[in-house]
């Protein structure tokens, strides 16, 4: 293995130079009568310097892991939790439960990654994977791509390089249309990024989705904190200000409008209040949604607008299939589906033909429904 | 460590409102001078309330890239970071002075330094008249020649005026140009009436406006007629009543505004080694023309 010998040497620095090592099921001490070294399949204390080093030389997986984990440092960040979560490595956060059952002790995982460890993020695929050739020791390299693209060959997708260029993917969608939310589950697929290092795998992440991986870890950790509803909504000033109007049951609507796995990818843990949830059901994404994000906030105010109007009784003329077909419409619409209807299906009741041939027949020049402007007079 | 975020409006509607942020972060990060780089948004991610628990340094410097002093900088930045001890008065600015005032934010264990907007900073009048430079492509613009520098201008918050007024008159007392003038959107005197308010032939137009959008791209080339529909765009310059007019676009665009963002996150206490240095050497001559 290369450098295996500069890793050893680093290893036992450290452990002259800043106390016991114990990491990832490897602990290595230095007692009054000699090094102690422990793994889960070995065990032996008096080693003299040479004798420890020929002992740690038959367990290089354990300390080429240790050599990569010091480099990448910054105990207690979100970025080295990330980076571990990756590659299963046991997690480091105390409160942290959830997956730790497919958590890889360190030969399985050193194995593991010689053909790569995947991990899906949204929608995002990353593939941690030790680096060849004359890389540091345990030194992880990482791919990313679009999970649709989890099957292709690196060479076949738009190569880029830095985590900068990651904004410019994330920005439209295939149609070209402006993504303001990151966590639209609209991402566009056909590019990669190989090879990328630890930091730079998390920048890239971080473009692509803004603040999950924070968030992320603090869930982890037990310290999320999620402002809900009405707190969020009280904070509003300026033109906001109005979004607290709005009725307990129109947040339902919203949330299930717009806070569902078909529309955003992070799993909203964010409800009504403290002690009165939305039944709209959160969604499974990876990260969390801690509170409600500022295009639901742009879309409560309409809706807090709309909800001060009253309802009227309206009359309209309409055959059975002439009513189902104005569902049907609402229905295409609110799915996103407008696109896929076929030119000819004429048997849709969104197909484009249908929907003229209805607003020939029952909509007048001025747009009304039926010819009606005006609800029926009631006492 | 040290980290510099970018506090900016952004849009729900339109990429473009941000690519002025991304723009001066990129040029910053390649200078080295921060550990972490992040542009954060009210309409846009990572969102103001989000970006401070994305950074791993303990020192954060915030330089919010607006225009003016006002709503956004005064109440809503400071609220959405969970700036809780944050008064206004901590500024201690009658509109263009404010500096930075040093905080804590309520959700992570992090010094924060919240600075005055890059609109208010003295720089901006450099990156006003290198804008002037790089829309006629005459390095020394000036002897001849009319500067307008145009606001939004609203009822509602009087600096927003003082902004422009500011380096309005900071250019004129550069006396370079032969006629300074601020001009506005929405109040008197309004931009619409450009030629009234120059004898010059020649006149630079720079609104002060963080990214080209409607306003800019649109409202305001009508406004002064440099064009009968913004779709079909307009000559620079173009002749409109006998004169000259050198519309510049948004100065947010200008290259140099990123020296501005480091000249205040330097004021508050920021250690800029010889990054305005290297980022005056990079732009210099990297701007284009009506852009």
């Amino acid at each position: 293995m290369s450098g295996s010998e500069d890793a050893v040497d680093a290893l036992l620095a450290a452990v002259d130079e800043e106390g016991d090592v114990d990491f990832d099921g490897l602990r290595l001490a230095r007692a009054a009568d000699g090094y102690a070294l422990e793994t889960p399949t070995l065990d032996r204390t008096g080693l003299s310097e040479d004798e420890a080093r020929a002992a740690l030389a038959d367990v290089p997986a354990f300390v080429a892991n240790w050599c990569f984990w010091d480099r990448v440092g910054g105990e207690g960040t979100a970025r080295r939790a990330f980076l571990r979560w990756c590659e299963r490595a046991p997690t480091e956060d105390a409160a942290a439960g959830g997956d730790e059952g497919d958590a890889l002790p360190v030969p399985e995982r050193h194995a593991a990654l010689r053909d790569g460890i995947e991990r899906t993020w949204g929608q995002l695929h990353v593939t941690a994977r030790l680096a060849d050739g004359d890389a540091p020791a345990g030194e992880r390299v990482y791919d990313l791509r679009h999970v649709d693209d989890a099957g292709t060959p690196l060479d076949d997708l738009d190569r880029h390089e830095e985590p900068r260029e990651a904004r410019e993917i994330a920005t439209d969608d295939e149609r070209g249309r402006y993504r303001p939310l990151k966590t639209a589950p609209t991402l566009v697929s056909g590019w990669a990024f190989a090879g990328l290092s630890g930091n730079d795998l998390v920048a890239t992440v971080e473009r692509f989705y803004p603040a999950t991986v924070a968030n992320w870890h603090r869930e982890r950790r037990g310290d999320l904190d999620v402002d809900h509803w009405i707190e969020t909504a009280e904070r509003q000033t300026g033109i906001y200000d109005v979004v607290d109007d709005l009725p307990r049951e129109a947040v339902d609507w919203m949330a299930e409008a717009c806070c569902v796995d078909s529309q955003c990818l992070r799993r909203r843990e964010w409800e009504y209040e403290e002690g009165d949830d939305l039944p709209v059901d959160g969604g499974d994404g990876a990260f969390p949604c801690r509170e409600p994000c500022s295009l639901v906030i742009a879309a409560a105010r309409k809706w807090a607008v709309l909800e001060h109007e009253e309802t009227h009784t309206w009359e309209f003329e309409l055959t059975r299939s002439e009513k189902n077909q104005l569902e049907a419409l609402v229905d295409a619409v609110a799915e996103g589906r407008v696109d896929e209807i076929r030119e000819a299906d004429v048997n849709d009741g969104a197909n484009r033909y249908r929907a003229r041939y209805l607003r020939a027949k029952r909509v007048d020049e001025d747009g009304n429904l039926c010819g009606v402007e005006e609800p029926v007079e009631t006492d | 460590m040290q980290a510099l975020v970018i506090a900016a409006h952004g849009s729900h509607l339109n990429p473009d409102a941000s690519a002025p942020t991304h723009a001066h972060a990129d040029a910053i990060r390649e200078t080295g001078t921060f550990d972490e780089v992040r542009e954060a948004f009210w309409k846009e991610e990572p969102h103001f309330r989000e970006v401070i628990r994305t950074l791993e340094s303990e020192e954060v410097f915030v330089v919010p890239l607006f225009i003016s002093e006002g709503y956004f900088t005064e109440e809503v930045i400071p609220r959405e970071l969970r700036l809780d001890d944050w008064d206004p008065d901590l500024w201690d600015s009658d509109g263009t002075e404010a500096s930075q005032a040093t905080l804590e934010a309520g959700d992570v264990e992090k010094t924060i330094h919240y600075c005055g907007p890059v609109g208010t900073h003295d720089a901006m009048t450099d990156v006003i008249v290198r804008r002037a430079e790089s829309v006629t492509g005459d390095p020394d613009v000036g002897e001849g020649v009319g500067l307008a520098v145009v606001g939004h201008g609203t009822g509602r918050n009087e600096n927003s005026a003082k902004a422009i007024e500011y380096h309005a008159g900071r250019v004129r007392e550069m006396d370079r140009f032969d006629e300074v003038r601020a001009l506005f959107m929405d109040e008197e005197p309004e931009v619409d009436d450009v030629t009234d308010y120059f004898e010059s032939e020649d006149v630079v137009v720079v609104p002060l406006f963080i990214a080209d959008g409607y306003h800019t791209q649109e409202d305001i080339p009508e406004d002064m007629g440099l064009t009968d529909d913004y779709r079909t765009g307009w000559e620079v310059p173009a002749e409109v009543d006998g004169h000259r007019i050198w519309y510049a676009g948004a100065v947010g665009t200008e290259s140099l505004l990123a020296d501005v963002v480091l000249e205040r996150a330097a004021d508050a206490g920021a250690d800029v080694g010889a990054a305005l240095d290297r980022t005056r050497d990079r732009t210099d001559g990297a701007s284009a023309a009506g852009d």
